[in-house]
């Protein structure tokens, strides 16, 4: 049996994890829960984990973001409780894209509504000619 | 197919790929993998001295054991990899949650496999999160049907 951990961060204006909570508590399904203060994570064999979600995703699909997670919920060895505080490891990569979440959603919506973005302009590097000017300038100055 | 992403336990990269069908191959699985059994050798990561051993494959052995050690976790991700996703110097893999020299190494064993390669930024605005997110989806159906788990 292969069981798995996935972390659901939610950074929705409408769901929030207690909401989460009790949809999956209400699925009745074979899973740990345990909610945090970024979302929720769900600890349970794969197959069921794997389905319990992408069905609890579609509450906020843009603002439900999923990923698979090493340790099982309160695993004594990760768990800042037992380790006297601090940031527990993979903290700050999550801290890192959660700011970029909202930014991340809009994408995401406007790929729903087939919006094609503008490419970004490159910035060109400055031109050996251009520098060798510009210092020329400054030296006469 | 099986996606590696880069940085390796990156939330977003892993999210959008397995929300457009394909399998992300995150560092999450090989850890998962160490600290299933119920005692642990050296908590948290139950990164052994067997690992460095592992990480000879990828590197030589005047090649510092931390950058080897990481190497048993990355190494058999980047072998299982059809096709990856790289996020180009990502702020968290500087200093000490991150290791230049095995981020390096990750980055040319990689492109050495010659599998499709989609290289990026993070998206720092609104036009650029979904330009970001439109080269991702775009990457992700050029490679086919993906593998669902």
């Amino acid at each position: 049996m292969d069981n798995i951990t996935k972390m659901m961060v939610i950074n929705s204006s409408k769901v929030l994890p207690s909401d989460v909570v009790i949809k999956l508590y209400e699925s009745n399904a074979d899973v740990m829960i345990k909610e945090t203060c970024f979302g929720v994570m769900v600890s349970g064999e794969r197959a069921v984990v794997d389905k319990l979600l992408s069905e609890t995703r579609k509450m906020d699909p843009y603002g439900i973001f999923i990923k698979e997670r090493g340790f099982a919920p309160g695993e004594p060895n990760r768990c800042r409780a037992t380790r006297r505080g601090g940031a527990r490891p993979g903290f700050h990569v999550l801290e890192t894209e959660e700011r970029i979440l909202p930014q991340i959603a809009e994408g995401l919506r406007a790929i729903d509504k087939g919006e094609i973005p503008r490419q970004k302009m490159k910035k060109k590097k400055l031109e050996l000619e251009k520098l060798k000017e510009i210092i020329e300038k400054a030296e006469v100055s | 197919m099986k996606v590696f992403i880069y940085p390796t336990n990156s939330l977003i990269l892993s999210d959008l790929v397995e929300r457009f069908g394909h399998e992300p191959l995150a560092v999450m699985q090989e850890i998962s993998k160490r600290v299933s059994n119920p005692g642990l050798d050296s908590p948290p990561m139950n990164i052994t001295p067997e690992d460095p051993k592992i990480g000879l494959k990828y590197a030589a052995v005047e090649v510092p054991s931390g950058v080897r050690g990481r190497m048993a976790l990355n190494g058999p991700l980047i072998s299982k990899a059809e096709a990856a996703i790289i996020v180009r110097d990502p702020v968290v893999s500087f200093g000490c949650m991150g290791c230049a020299r095995t981020n390096e190494l990750v980055n040319f064993l990689i492109r050495a496999k010659k599998i499709p390669i989609l290289d990026l930024d993070y998206p720092s605005s609104e036009e650029e999160a979904k330009e970001f997110v439109f080269k991702i989806s775009q990457f992700l159906k050029s490679l086919g049907q993906g593998e669902k788990k």
